[in-house]
């Protein structure tokens, strides 16, 4: 082993090459884990920052809110199921909005809840009128103050706050309370105006085990009512899974890449190698241990470029302007990719296994079998 | 005068498509403690063979095959891994030091190999550099150093696992008259001073001079003994 690190050490220029391919491919998973993470975070933030533990639709609607209508009866079974605290409406519509001083074609899609349980950051419903806003929405130059104008009727609403990640399907959003929200609506969007005591969906807090309450619920409501999870409901959205199917199949292809690359690399490095193999297992080494040192060389090669793709990566996500590019990398995204990348090593090195093993030690004396 | 080597009857068959070769057809041969055999034959005749035999390279395919009493033929790939790493030393035609280890590093070899205690290893190794004239060097590449000293290393790092046998290969096939002369007469001061037994595999007769007895191979067959 002392001897490969030797190795890595003495004749750095050597192993450049595969250094340099590396770095590019961990970078090139970062980059794509980070907009997979970016578009999923900004598709769904409203929802994961639920505070509530259950969210409940309409049966037929396929987890959406627009096509949802939770209707008073309902409403009134599903607070009073076994396990269930609290209750309150939760709805949502697109509207162009016009900041102040800007242009009056220079709008701004965003995404108004109506909401009674406050999301995680968002403070408790506010007075008529008023809205706590998302900050991406400070990023475009909206101030605390200021008065959006939203909707074709350029209904008013002025600007209390603003709460940190709650973004939805990419979109700034509005936290206004029910009435607001139906006013906007039925000035903005009639077609959609609901009728007194419906809402789209029930935002839920309940005592207990969140999906057996679900359970307890669509059984209460007679199968009228699908109720998931906040987390189940970004799983459920069709979107999300095919970003996640789309993206994970890319970073899967990257992977393999990663593989090849190192296979091949020190299969040559292998190859390159022989005599030199053959003269310690004549001294004595096992071919075991000459393995372990070639997946040591490959680990440090990895993790060497897994610190430059990161770098690389991280720079990318201070460079990028606020809203630009959905592009959000956690720690996580990092150590799953540097995880990725070590496995392709360890995985890529097993391919020089079998060429290792068939150095014969005779070979260094001039004989062979 | 007790025998380090003991080769009973060893024969070598290769197989080659249909046809068998015999690399060594019934070879016995023995080397006593402390003596210095010079193993002399054409190309081809099998002496290589017999030296990596005699060094657990290879397997025999029949006959006995015993180092310090201890018989080679019973022996796992594994156990003649720690065999040659720990019993016998070998002294390769091109010198093979690992190029880019020092050349003390080069001595450590043994050692590392084997999970030793790293300073007694390297206080041998510096103690055996001196010996061989190498102190100056120790630090160096061997890209650093001439065809003499990389030989004096190699024969250096043979001597680290205090070996009762060393296995030299053409020594001095690729140093000039006057170098390999010195470095004979290096291998058999380094041999008689420490009580090592040595096969040295030539066809260079100036070195069997050098030697206590030399053995002709011919076609396999071990023809004086």
């Amino acid at each position: 082993m002392k001897i490969a690190l030797l190795e890595l050490r003495r004749q750095p220029r050597r192993f450049g090459g595969a250094v340099a391919i590396l770095t590019l491919l961990g970078a090139l998973l970062m980059l794509l884990g980070g907009l997979l993470d970016g578009l999923t975070e900004g598709g769904t933030n409203a929802i994961t920052a639920q505070r509530a533990d259950l969210i409940v639709y309409s049966a037929n609607s396929g987890a959406k809110f627009a096509q949802s209508r939770i209707d008073p009866a309902t409403a009134a079974v599903v607070a009073g199921t076994d396990g269930v605290t609290d209750t309150g409406a939760l709805n949502v519509v697109q509207l162009g909005a016009r900041l102040p001083d800007s242009g009056p074609r220079d709008l701004v899609g965003v995404r108004l809840f109506g909401y009674e349980i406050p999301p995680a950051g968002v403070g408790a419903p506010p007075a008529a009128g008023e809205a706590y806003a998302d900050v991406t929405l400070r990023d475009r130059g909206a101030q605390v103050g200021d008065v959006v104008l939203v909707g074709s009727q350029k209904s008013k609403v002025k600007i209390i706050g603003f709460v940190p990640d709650t973004t939805y399907v990419l979109e700034p959003t509005l936290w206004a309370n029910v009435e607001t929200w139906s006013s906007i609506v039925g000035a903005n969007r009639p077609s959609e105006q609901l009728g007194v005591g419906v809402s789209q969906s029930l935002a839920v807090t309940v005592t207990g085990d969140p999906l057996a309450a679900a359970s307890r619920i669509d059984a209460a409501t007679g199968g009228t009512t699908t109720t998931l999870t906040p987390a189940g409901v970004v799983e459920a959205d069709k979107g999300v899974q095919s970003q996640n199917a789309t993206f994970g199949g890319i970073i899967g292809i990257t992977v393999l890449i990663a593989i090849v690359v190192i296979a091949l690399f020190f299969a040559l490095l292998t190859a390159e190698r022989t005599g030199l193999y053959g003269v310690l297992k004549a001294l004595g080494a096992r071919s075991g241990a000459l393995f372990a040192g070639v997946v040591a060389q490959a680990m440090i090669l990895t993790l060497i470029a897994s610190l430059i793709a990161t770098a690389l990566a991280l720079a990318l996500e201070v460079a990028l302007p606020p809203g630009v590019v959905p592009y959000s990398l956690s720690a996580t995204r990092v150590i799953s990719s540097v995880g990725s990348l070590l496995l392709a090593a360890v995985v890529g090195c097993a391919f020089s296994l079998r060429r290792v093993l068939r150095i014969d030690p005779a070979s260094a004396i001039g004989g062979s079998t | 005068m007790s025998d380090v080597l003991v080769m009973t009857d060893v024969r070598k068959i290769y197989e080659t498509g249909d046809t068998e070769v015999a690399a060594l057809d019934h070879a016995s041969l023995t080397v006593g403690d402390d003596e210095i055999v010079a193993l002399v034959g054409p190309s081809g005749s099998g002496k290589t063979t017999l030296c990596s035999i005699a060094g657990g390279l290879l397997s025999p395919t029949s006959g006995v095959v015993t180092v310090g009493g201890h018989d080679l033929t019973t022996y796992s790939a594994r156990e003649l891994s720690d065999f040659r790493r720990d019993q016998v030393g070998f002294v390769f035609q091109s010198v093979n030091l690992v190029p880019f280890l020092t050349a003390r590093e080069n001595l450590l070899v043994i050692a590392e190999l084997g999970g030793g205690d790293t300073s007694t290893a390297t206080t041998r190794a510096d103690q055996l550099l001196d010996e061989l004239g190498l102190a100056d060097r120790a630090k160096n590449l061997p890209s650093q150093l001439s065809g003499g000293q990389r030989q004096r290393v190699a024969i250096g790092r043979a001597l680290m696992n205090e070996p009762s046998l060393v296995l030299f290969d053409e020594p001095t096939s690729a140093l000039d008259s006057k170098l390999g002369d010195q470095v004979t007469r290096l291998i058999r001061s380094e041999m008689k001073q420490r009580g090592t037994s040595a096969i040295i595999v030539t066809h260079d007769d100036r070195i069997t001079q050098y030697a206590d007895r030399v053995v002709h191979i011919s076609d396999g067959v071990v023809l004086d003994h």
